[in-house]
């Protein structure tokens, strides 16, 4: 896995380079260091001074369980700091079996340039013309792209939401059923693929080989302990699979931490009608199916497969964020108007996080009522419309849409919306919320393990003490994490078995016949972050960028009464 | 006259089979702990991982409070 594959989307040329001339690096830490180095800070995240990266993990196209995902980064539209985005899904592998370490998508053409279709195989790049994709949803996307190119492909999509560069578009990842379910959700990197006028990459993994191991024998071993340790946790190999990443609607709403109503309330009286406990009852209801992989090889099994009230398919990769984002936080409790709303998100490639955070000031605004899900799924649906002008305000967040309207309780850091934890409860998702580099982000350093599930220790999340210690220590490990290609919720195992680091290093070493130690999986993380802050800062941005929206100071959240009462000073003891 | 004090009384998950019928007043006699409750209906205690007593964690030592809110949960992630 040693090619870099450089396309230049204007002269629709393409050139391979050796990735050892960068150094030892993949995944996140391959995808951000490519461009802290080659994009210029001051770019426009749409000019064809930035760049949009594609590499899979370390470990991607590996036995190894759940090492599978791949990291998209770029200048974010949305943030305008850098981004690494981290998706699920085929393409990963595909990749790592042509030997790809990364797909690096440069300049663009002109504004009326056709839309194209990448297609990556063992034959090298072809471009193909997308005339006939343009335009259509993400899921309309499948019966023309099989027709082009075979059904056999791993492949990722833009819908409406990319093609139009809006700030909450995402990239969306064909899932091991073929579905564009999987999302490089955050940071609207869709809009970087839409401005370089790529509708679709597609990779036909056929011409490829598996990937083995350096030291075969040390990488048996190693996987042996691995798997074990994910299925022997009760977290990977009970709460998840059976209730997907919804089983924490009730712990956060009972631990007060459930941001409810655009963040004015702890706990939603009607949690347990959108938790995961409900959603397994009604997918069993329905013939659905509770557990599914978003990409080959994974022991988790997160996902489902929703089905509508006739037992048709509906959705799937219906997460916890998504639930909490489009339904506490709007105050929406009806799950299938949820789940047709997780699936417009995919179909028009948006962020589910982004969009329930718009929707909320969108309420604050009065142009849509509280808790009204199917004007909800009106509003959401008008993003679909490019020539719609309150859909092109929708889908570019929430910021965006609040001072459109003049509303001034928008939940964002950095520009990009907060997550499904109230920063005033979990004090440690607060300050990685404030201190990634990624803007509000619960995946880059999850303190909720510590401040609610008791997994990896116990930090009480009302208390100041210790959470940027915490919240370090995990940003550091989730950027090794993310770099390696494996799924974060491996960390969840990590985080309770004390040989758990140590068993990802040699995974690390023996696929790649190399000494690599602990020390140095954590080193790569700090590396990962430090080219990350350093984009960062050259980009404009100062600790005073590190802080939560005010009212998390001034308002004190129900039930606990507590405020946010870090200062932005104190928060660079978070950073490396 | 009613000299029982009540509890919210909430289990989830895959502990979810344990939650009593009565849990919305679910009677607690003075001195009881979060313990006392947990193993008079049955909760496997190996598989509880965290309680709630009105949303802060708690040992299973807690003595309860007549509107206490309580809530079991076995070891859950996501994210």
């Amino acid at each position: 896995m040693d090619k870099i594959i450089r396309i230049n989307t204007r002269d629709r040329t393409h050139r391979v380079e050796n990735l050892s001339d960068m150094g030892f690096l993949g995944g996140r830490a391959l995808t951000s260091r490519i461009i802290a180095k080659e994009v210029p800070p001051d770019a426009h995240p749409l000019s064809s001074a930035n760049k949009l990266v594609f590499a899979p993990g370390l470990l991607c196209g590996t036995t190894a369980p759940n090492s599978g995902r791949i990291s998209v980064g770029g200048k974010s539209p949305l943030t305008h700091g850098i981004k690494e985005s981290n998706a699920g899904g085929t393409v990963a592998l595909a990749l790592a079996r042509l030997g790809i370490a990364a797909v690096v998508l440069e300049d663009k053409p002109d504004e009326d340039a056709d839309w194209c279709a990448l297609r990556i195989s063992a034959d090298g790049v072809e471009f193909h013309d997308a005339g006939e994709l343009a335009g259509k949803t993400t899921y309309n996307c499948v019966e023309p792209v099989h027709k082009a190119f075979g059904e056999k492909n791993a492949w990722a999509v833009i819908g409406p939401g990319g093609e139009t560069c809006r700030q909450a578009s995402t990239i969306q990842f064909t899932d091991p059923s073929g579905r564009p379910t999987r999302s490089a959700g955050r940071g609207g990197l869709g809009a970087v693929m839409g401005s370089k006028k790529v509708k679709a990459l597609v990779v036909d993994p056929s011409g490829g080989e598996r990937v083995k191991a350096e030291d075969v024998d040390a990488f048996k071993t190693s996987t042996k302990r691995w798997a074990a340790m994910l299925k022997e946790h009760p977290v990977t190999s009970g709460g998840l699979p059976s209730y997907g990443t919804a089983v924490l609607i009730n712990i956060i709403n009972e631990a007060g931490a459930l941001p409810t109503k655009n963040f004015r309330d702890g706990r939603f009286d009607k949690a347990p009608n959108i938790s995961g406990e409900k959603m397994a009852e009604i997918i069993e209801k329905r013939g659905g199916k509770t557990r599914e992989g978003c990409h080959p090889g994974c022991v988790i099994q997160c996902s489902q497969m929703y089905m509508d009230e006739k037992g048709e398919y509906l959705t799937s990769g219906f997460e916890y964020e998504t639930l909490w984002a489009l339904g506490a936080n709007t105050t929406i409790d009806n799950l299938d108007d949820l789940a047709v709303m997780d699936r417009t998100c995919d179909e028009f490639g948006l962020d589910t996080i982004e969009m329930g955070n718009t929707l909320a000031v969108a309420m604050e605004a009065g142009i849509i009522p509280w808790g009204d899900g199917k004007a909800a799924i009106g509003l959401l649906r008008r993003v679909g419309d490019p020539s719609d002008p309150l859909g092109r305000i929708v889908g570019n967040g929430a910021r965006f849409l609040g001072d459109a309207y003049g509303i001034d309780r928008v939940a964002v850091v950095k520009n990009q919306s907060l997550p499904a934890y109230d920063p005033r409860s979990t004090k440690g998702i607060g300050v990685t919320y404030c201190t990634s580099t990624q803007g509000a982000d619960h995946t880059a350093g999850y303190a909720i393990c510590q401040n609610v599930l008791n997994v990896g220790g116990h930090v009480d999340p009302l208390s100041k003490e210790g959470q940027v210690e915490l919240s370090k220590n995990l940003q550091v490990a989730t950027a090794s994490i993310d770099s390696c290609g494996f799924c974060l919720f491996v960390a969840f195992a990590v985080l309770d078995n004390e040989d758990g680091v140590q068993t990802m290093a040699d995974l690390v070493g023996a696929r790649f016949g190399r000494s690599f130690s602990s020390d140095d999986f954590v080193a790569l993380g700090v590396s990962t972050l430090k080219d990350e802050q350093d984009f960062n800062e050259r980009a404009g941005f100062t600790k005073a960028h590190d802080q939560l929206p005010r009212f998390f100071s001034t308002e004190p959240l129900p039930p606990h009464n507590t405020t946010w009462d870090f200062t932005a000073e104190e928060m660079q003891g978070a950073k490396v | 006259m009613d000299d029982e004090a009540h509890i919210e009384f909430r289990c989830f998950a895959t502990l979810g089979g344990y939650q009593p019928e009565n849990a919305d007043r679910f009677p607690v006699v003075p001195g009881e702990t979060a313990g006392d409750v947990i193993r008079r209906v049955g909760l496997p205690l190996d598989e509880v991982n965290t309680v709630f007593v009105n949303g802060r964690q708690a040992l299973m030592s807690q003595r309860l409070e007549p509107g206490d809110r309580i809530g079991v949960f076995p070891k859950v992630g996501g994210g």
